[in-house]
């Protein structure tokens, strides 16, 4: 079987900031695994700006955060971007297996650092009742509609959660000349970054309902409108609360989860609850060689920390490399 | 005008399984179905469940249908390359007492010759079924229950069915039907057609369909069913499915294998007037997890991954499947509910018999092709499989569902058999039907279908017009300009 010193799957922030630090501290085998068409992973779909505070103390979009590694990773011959290849099998041993157009091919890494990203909470993992009409989406899902593909999902609008992705895209609808009708938040307040706050909602008035949650999403063909109420501190509805919002689009931003069904796959210990790997410091994994970084690892606000910690992955797996036998 | 010899109302499994048996013969058949797609309406809420035959009584249609059909379903699935799998089921009590109603059930159903039915007791269970709960102290165990994917039969029943000559008219909802002459004159969305014989299939609307040619006593009333769909990783959380002892309205609430892998339960039965209500409930939920705890206790709410509801066409107890003297040349097949999936390629033969008998001539075909070329899904393989298809078409190695790992050519092979929208797409492939909810692969799979149907994206639906994805689109902006 074919062998790779280090093999970094995904090529979103956590996988190109991993790559450039092993290369950096003398990986000179790197294979990255990106199932997309682009490098830059879910940074390419956020154009707002924001990105890059902390890290190279500059205000960028998510683009030309991602860009600044791209053009680094792409001089490196050391480093092989395969792309449109998604890995499908995972042993313990470090045995992957990948699909790309025409090809599957199966390696074994000696260093590998999953850099798998995570998937937005449902719509069904809250299991809000009604109907399943057209114009529940998703609020990546929207962002992606919007930013990548130039196409409006809705009109009128209601943002189920008010993480950032559901703030940022408040504010993106409203820009694109859609009626954000409500923010609802079941807690009593915003999950999201202060600044979203104020950036995205006060600065264009939308009004942000704290302390209520949807009941009921109704619309046969397409949403027509959404059932909602105040809550008490049991998070359950108060009597003689309940009114109802038209709109024809339902966004849900109520968190996201780590994807690790691969080292889940491999037998990594896992911690249920939070779908990321068990770890006892940074990154690490239960299987020696093996390293969880970005926001597989943990969910994180910023993607400044995402690169900081996922560099830190990266010269991990050299120093391991450098003590094989 | 081309004059049909049988014209079939309604796209559900009814409709495509007689459709399909029929074009064994020299006949002209189409199918008129309101909705864009078949499977649409009651068939795409079912089960999946190919019942042995415990559940009716034997001198029911119900119960004599559906033994014939679960033997009939095992050489139309393989004939149609349907993944059909036989997993068993069993019907499990609490209370010694109980033991009276299992063996009454027994009875029925071996008197419609079901076989292999056996009493098992609480070690049995443990040995074979160790979730189940500790309460339960006995089961009738049923060998010959299976599960198939519902929509999929719907599916490949009309593509073969297609291959044979039948003609399928999708988005042509029946609004008049006339009796000129000896043939009947039927007005659709769609246009006009003529034909000797006419069957009614049409699922929740098949009252109203009888009521276009002055049929009143068909009333048909919707009863919801709520069903909750697990994560896929507890796939083995039981070996067979599950059953309560059924009640005089349903089968109760049932834990269930599903062809696809993912554990369901459900489902609630809630009769109502809207034939259009498909919304699910709180007290739906509720019910269906506390119901479902009882049998497996280790379920949880965290579980579910998705759900939905659907409705049965009730029309009294039994199915009604009769040819109208008062308007020759019409058969209503209706009040097809549960188990109607089992029961469709029985009914079809039925049916058939119907036509002999009031004149319509059966001549075989020289040539039927009873075998359908299969789909490729390329997550059924092993892996060396799956290898050896990437090779020989790259487009399969072109992942658009990561979560269920469907291909760009499933999605197009997909479009090329039918679909025309991207739940359609969904029922076909179970692209969007993994963890993310299409989350990942909705924009990808919509920019297929553009291509493939030649529409802009702004015109593809969920499930057809109406239910369009975007409201807007800069392609449009920049034509406007231009």
């Amino acid at each position: 079987m074919i062998s790779r010193d280090l093999v970094i799957v995904g090529g979103g922030p956590a996988g190109l900031a991993a790559a450039l630090a092993a290369y950096e501290n003398g990986v000179k085998d790197i294979l990255l695994l990106e199932r997309d068409q682009y490098l830059g992973g879910i940074l390419n779909q956020c154009i707002h700006p924001g990105f890059g505070l902390q890290y190279f103390k500059a205000e960028l979009t998510g683009p030309q955060y991602a860009e600044r590694f791209i053009q680094k990773i792409n001089h490196i011959k050391e480093i092989e971007v395969s792309l449109k290849s998604l890995v499908v099998h995972l042993t313990k041993e470090k045995a992957l297996t990948y699909i790309k157009p025409g090809a599957m091919q199966t390696l074994t890494a000696k260093a590998l650092i999953m850099g798998t990203g995570c998937r937005e909470r449902t719509r069904e993992m809250i299991q809000i009742p009604g109907t399943r009409p057209a114009g529940i989406f998703p609020a990546g899902l929207a962002q992606k509609l919007i930013n990548i593909e130039g196409l409006l999902p809705g009109r009128e609008v209601v943002i189920i959660g008010s993480g950032d992705i559901g703030l940022i895209m408040a504010r993106r609808f409203t820009l694109e000349g859609a009626q954000v009708k409500a923010v609802i938040e079941i807690q009593k307040e915003s999950r999201g970054l202060i600044r979203n706050v104020v950036q995205c909602l006060d600065d264009f008035n939308l009004p942000l309902y704290l302390r209520h949650k949807i009941l009921k999403i109704h619309g046969k063909d397409r949403v027509e409108k959404v059932t909602v109420a105040e809550v008490d501190d049991k998070l359950q509805e108060i009597p003689g609360t309940r009114f109802e919002l038209a709109c024809d689009t339902v966004l849900i931003s109520v968190g996201l989860i780590p994807e690790n069904e691969l080292i889940e796959m491999a037998g990594v210990a896992m911690d249920e609850k939070t779908n990321s790997p068990e770890s006892s410091e940074l990154s690490t994994t239960s299987i020696p060689g093996l390293w969880v970084c970005g926001n597989a690892y943990k969910i994180y606000d910023v993607v400044d920390g995402v690169t900081r910690d996922s560099a830190q992955a990266g010269k991990l797996a050299a120093e391991y490399l450098r003590n094989l036998p | 005008m081309k004059l049909f010899d049988v014209i079939i109302i309604g796209g559900g499994v009814t409709g495509a399984a007689m459709a399909r048996e029929l074009s064994r013969y020299k006949l002209k058949i189409a199918l008129l179905e309101k909705e864009v797609e078949l499977a649409f309406g009651i068939s795409k809420s079912n089960s999946g469940i190919i019942h042995p035959g415990t559940q009716n009584p034997s001198l029911s249609l119900k119960g004599r249908l559906c033994a014939q059909g679960n033997q009939l379903m095992r050489g139309l699935a393989q004939e149609l390359g349907v993944d059909f799998k036989e997993v068993g089921e069993l019907i499990v009590i609490f209370q010694e007492e109980e033991k009276a109603r299992l063996r009454s059930i027994a009875q029925e159903a071996e008197a419609l010759g079901v076989p292999g039915l056996q009493m098992v007791d609480r070690p049995w269970l443990r040995q074979h079924e160790p979730n189940l709960s500790p309460d339960i102290v006995a089961a009738l165990y049923a060998p010959t229950a299976g599960i198939i994917s519902p929509y999929r039969l719907v599916y490949d029943l009309a593509e073969n069915a297609m291959k044979n000559g039948v003609e399928i008219y999708t988005a042509h909802k029946v609004t008049g039907i006339i009796r000129p002459a000896d043939y009947f004159e039927i007005q659709s969305t769609g246009g006009i057609f003529r034909s000797r014989y006419l069957i009614n299939a049409a699922g929740l609307w098949g009252d109203e369909i009888a009521n276009l040619v002055g049929i009143q006593d068909i009333v048909i009333k919707p009863r919801k069913g709520e069903e909750y769909l697990l994560d896929k990783k507890l796939e083995n959380l039981t070996n067979h499915l599950v059953f309560p002892l059924p009640t005089p309205t349903s089968k109760g609430i049932i834990v269930i294998k599903t062809s696809d892998g993912n554990p369901m339960i459900g489902p609630t039965a809630q009769d109502g007037e809207d034939k259009e209500d498909l919304a699910t409930t709180d007290q739906g939920l509720n019910q269906v997890l506390a119901s479902a705890q009882k049998l497996v206790p280790a379920i949880n709410r965290d579980d579910i991954i998705a759900y939905f509801a659907g409705l049965r066409a009730v029309a009294g107890d039994d199915f009604i499947i009769r040819h109208e003297n008062q308007c020759p040349g019409l058969i209503n097949v209706v009040g097809i509910q549960s188990p109607g999936l089992t029961c469709a390629p029985a009914i079809a033969l039925m049916v058939i018999e119907i036509l002999r008998q009031h004149g319509l001539s059966l001549q075989k075909k020289r040539r039927f092709y009873k075998n359908r070329k299969p789909f490729t899904h390329l997550f059924a393989l092993p892996l060396g499989k799956a290898n050896k298809v990437i090779q020989k078409n790259a487009a399969y190695g072109d992942i658009v569902c990561r979560c269920e790992m469907i291909s760009a050519q499933e999605i197009r092979e997909a479009i090329k058999r039918g679909a025309t929208t991207l739940d359609g797409i969904k029922f076909r492939t179970r692209a969007q039907a993994g963890r993310c909810h299409g989350g990942f692969c909705t924009t990808r799979i919509m920019k297929i279908m553009a291509e493939e149907l030649n529409l802009p994206c702004s015109e593809i639906t969920k499930r057809g017009p109406g239910s369009e994805i975007i409201k807007a689109s800069r392609e449009n902006e920049a034509n406007d300009i231009t």
